[in-house]
């Protein structure tokens, strides 16, 4: 079952790739080139396992849409399953399963990610079902109709009857004033129950183009056997006009932004967040050294002070995903203990950013969060379907070669960087402040609030 | 792959743990088990160890089981298991809490203790260079834990935060209703983190006669996954566990629960937008001598992404994101269950239509070709199961608790490939019951009119 933990997840953002036991750098093991048609493709050979993993990531994510279309990414999403003329509806997730492999999709704000992981000796049938539904999906109506009913009952169930969500749907509406990401990735209610076959058709049409697309392919292969046969089955489908750029950029924020969601709950719940650069700026790297120091593990200073010592919050903890095409937020997340309030811990919270901004962190600690760092880099090794998802999300955003200087870059921060990113981006006329207040069942607002 | 996944990113902490949306990462980085999966030696102090020599990566993951799971908790004071495992971390007679949480972070790794109800399970990552360090931090909070009572107190907090934080998860409130009403005071039916009312109620006292009495190597099951062979490994573990007494509580197996004699049902009310249901009744324990069967069967009932239930609910009706059923088999007790959450107004029909394809599970045989598939998947996608060292720990953690031989890796597609269709009605109609079964339900009543 599901349980609220505070956790760390900069998990697998932030590979860098010297410390690959695997012959060679990653930059050395990755196989890049581009077909006729614009159509990426990645593969790495990883012989040690009988194992591939076939993954497509597409450029299109809920960035890409428009109001009174939000969600249609991840509604085209759920109907890439939905049939083909050559396999049929029901058929995919048949065809994968009765040859053991298992598949599966995410969407996300900027890209959608499609995977099937086989034995090895089924990576033809894999690229076979991926270069079908690039080119020949057929959104039949009799299909869309009740998986568009599932679709709304996904986002009940993940986002409205989970008190946390609301509150991080709402922050993200109130960081964001202009840009894309301001709306839920899995749709605003209203739009969703609007979708129709021919949006979906036109969005499938504009988007789903090899010009547009990764594909990545990792695993016990040989990349001279497995090119000619990703040449014969992508190598056709042809090129599509380039999609629509994304034109609306966030303008500078000006001034702290508070929002409170009152809802059924038991404790209050607060998020802070700050807009930050993405991966293509040099700060990222001290930017994810800081929130490792902030909030990677029992031993950063939120948990130490606003956990362990003050006794504030049962978890703190800090984020940051720079893996976006444009500049997203740095965040903070705590859960307050019964008879605390947010404000409280949002206050200890800032003590520990000033304490930052103020005196230059210890070089045990720097050294700790690029341990951290680079640990987390090596456990990722482990995972050949980790590593291929690695460079489909990077390559979606920017370059998958920006995995390369990671490592390299994280080693270079100093104490003094640390202490100047925190000074720049942790203001609070750049941050949003989000606040659950728990309401009992028809009552008034409980347990939170001064 | 019972769920499409949709991530949403600022992938804040809580947002992904409280969705629980992680994508389910699979690859295999392991060579097809050839003559098992790892080795098995019992240590001078009757422990066991397990070791699958890795080298590919310069990894070492380690998962130790021990017997110190919520059903040995004592009767009166539920939450006990629970709150040691929490405690055991958080400082020893030489390390305080600070310095332990310190020195796995600032090298990377990472030290954590879950209990569940049979098993506490501690696991630990490191570099392969680091392992003396993990192996020292984890033979300390093994045998001196202190139980500081400022730290336990500290700790019920959070305990209690954690258990009222459940209440706002309409699947775990429907969870923990079902496994009361399917055990009742039986000790598998009380929640592992005990109750909002029990846990204050637990002494320093309690917590160091669990620790003394469960905390012991001939309870415990040390798996070991990394660049290190078995030798090496004993050497490590004499110095840190050579002391480590046997001894502790006679192991007394719980009671075998009561089957349910007719529909139970139990509906608590939410203001959601979904009801939130499980539905289901005792299971079997992972003994018993049809579990392949089941697997076989219940794979094609809910297990899958082709199932009947998927098939119907999802995929024709559209009344549910998720609906799956499962047979989740413990050592002494285990329990049978169908998850759905649907819009409330249709709450009504989607039980009665997943209790219809039970019967048809029951009632009609299955063909060659679902026979076919369902092996083909099963014994096919088992490599997958095994791509991590973190689920090769497990996996050897898991063959060792239940008996099942290191060669179980080998085996098993045999044991799927044996069952029959007559085997897969057999069990369907010895092991599911339309008719005598628990119904717990979260929702909004007003919209959600269910039979009482």
């Amino acid at each position: 079952m599901f349980r609220v933990r505070a956790v760390v997840l900069t998990i697998g953002l932030f590979l860098g790739l010297t410390a690959s036991a695997s012959a060679g750098t990653l930059a050395e093991r990755v196989f890049e080139t581009t077909l006729g048609n614009g159509l990426k493709v990645l593969i790495v050979e990883e012989p040690k396992a009988p194992v591939v993993t076939v993954q497509v990531w597409y450029k299109v994510g809920s960035r890409n849409e428009e109001t009174g279309r939000t969600g249609l990414s991840h509604m085209l999403e759920h109907m890439m399953f939905k049939g083909t003329p050559k396999v049929g509806p029901k058929q995919f997730d048949m065809i994968v399963t009765r040859n053991g492999g298992v598949d599966n999709a995410e969407t996300q704000m900027d890209f959608t990610g499609y995977y099937e992981d086989f034995a090895a000796d089924r990576v033809e049938l894999g690229l076979m079902l991926e270069a079908d539904r690039m080119a020949n999906l057929l959104i039949d109506e009799k299909e869309f109709e009740p998986e568009h009913q599932v679709v709304i009952e996904e986002r009940r169930l993940r986002v409205d009857d989970q008190p946390a969500n609301v509150l991080g749907e709402t922050m993200r509406a109130t960081a964001f004033l202009a840009h894309a990401y301001r709306w839920p990735t899995i749709g605003w209610p209203s739009d969703m129950q609007a979708y129709t076959r021919d949006a979906l058709l036109r969005y499938y049409r504009t988007y789903y183009a090899p010009n547009n697309a990764t594909l990545v392919v990792a695993g016990d292969v040989k990349k001279g056997a497995l090119l000619p046969k990703i040449q014969s089955l992508f190598g056709t489908i042809p090129r599509l006009p380039d999609p629509p750029k994304v034109i609306t950029q966030e303008p500078p924020q000006t001034g702290e932004r508070r929002v409170s969601v009152q809802k059924e709950a038991e404790l209050p719940l607060l998020f802070v967040v700050y807009h930050a650069p993405n991966l293509a700026h040099p700060d990222g790297f001290a930017l994810q050294v800081l929130a490792y120091i902030l909030g990677g593990g029992e031993s950063a200073r939120f948990h130490q002070k606003v956990v362990y010592q003050k006794q504030l919050a049962s978890y703190a903890g800090a984020d940051y995903n720079p893996v976006h095409v444009d500049p997203f937020l740095f965040g903070f997340s705590a859960g307050p203990l019964p008879g605390k309030t947010a404000e409280e811990v949002e206050q200890a919270l800032y003590a520990e950013v000033e304490r930052v901004q103020r005196e230059p962190v210890v070089d045990r600690e720097l050294q700790k969060a690029k341990n951290q760092i680079e640990s987390e880099f090596i456990f990722a090794q482990d995972s050949v379907h980790q590593v291929a998802e690695m460079l489909g999300r990077y390559e979606s955003v920017a370059s998958w070669k920006l995995l390369d200087g990671f490592l390299e870059g994280v080693s270079k921060v100093t104490t003094a960087d640390v202490q100047r990113v925190a000074r720049k981006y942790l203001v609070p006329d750049n941050r949003t402040v989000a606040i659950l207040i728990p309401m009992k069942a028809g009552a008034a607002p409980a347990g939170a609030g001064k | 792959m019972r769920t499409r996944n949709l991530r949403t990113p600022l992938a804040i902490l809580v947002l992904v743990a409280a969705l629980g949306l992680a994508l389910s990462t699979a690859l295999a980085s392991l060579p097809a088990p050839a003559a098992g999966v790892g080795q098995r030696e019992v240590l001078p102090n009757s422990m066991v160890l397990l070791v699958s020599e890795k080298h590919g990566v310069p990894i070492a993951t380690v998962s130790m089981l021990i017997r110190a799971g919520s059903i040995l908790d004592p009767p009166d004071k539920p939450g006990v298991a629970n709150l040691v495992a929490e405690l055991i971390t958080q400082g020893t007679t030489t390390r305080t809490a600070p310095q332990i949480s310190e020195a796995i972070e600032f090298v990377g790794g990472s030290l954590s203790v879950d209990a569940g109800q049979e098993l506490t399970t501690i696991s630990l990552s490191v570099l392969s260079k680091d392992l003396d360090l993990g192996l020292n931090l984890l033979a300390d909070i093994l045998q001196n834990p202190t139980f500081a009572p400022a730290e336990i107190e500290r700790k019920k907090q959070e305990v209690i935060a954690g258990i009222k934080r459940d209440q706002e998860d309409p699947g775990t409130v429907s969870w923990q209703a079902f496994l009361k009403l399917i055990y009742g005071t039986n000790p598998y039916g009380h929640p592992v983190e005990g109750a909002e009312a029990t846990v204050p109620a637990i002494t320093r006292e309690d917590l160091v006669r669990f620790h003394e009495a469960q905390y012991r190597p001939n309870k415990a099951i040390l798996a070991v996954v990394g660049d290190v062979t078995l030798p090496d490994l004993k050497r490590r573990l004499d110095a840190r566990l050579g002391g480590w007494k046997q001894g502790g509580a006679a192991f007394a197996p719980p009671p075998k629960p009561a089957p349910l004699t007719q529909r139970t049902v139990r509906t608590i009310q939410r203001d959601v937008t979904q009801a939130n249901i499980t539905l289901g009744h005792l299971g079997v324990t992972r003994d018993n001598p049809d579990y392949y069967a089941i697997q076989v069967m219940n794979y094609l009932l809910g297990g899958g992404f082709n199932s009947y239930l998927v098939a119907k609910i999802r995929e024709e009706k559209g009344w549910a994101y998720d609906v799956g059923s499962a047979f989740g088999p413990g050592k002494y007790a285990g329990e049978f269950s169908v998850s759905m959450q649907t819009k409330n107004e249709v709450a009504e029909q989607a039980i009665e239509a997943a209790l219809a394809e039970i019967r048809r599970m029951r009632e009609q045989p299955v063909s060659e070709q679902e026979l076919k598939d369902t092996k083909a998947y099963l014994t096919g996608s088992f490599p997958l199961r095994l791509d991590t060292s973190r689920k090769i720990v497990g996996m050897l953690a898991t063959i060792e608790y239940y008996g099942l031989g290191l060669d179980y890796v080998d085996r098993y597609p045999g044991l799927i490939n044996a069952v029959t269709a007559a085997d897969v009605q057999r069990v369907a109609q010895k092991y599911l019951d339309p008719n005598r079964y628990a119904l717990s339900i979260v929702a909004d009543l007003s919209k959600a009119k269910i039979r009482e």
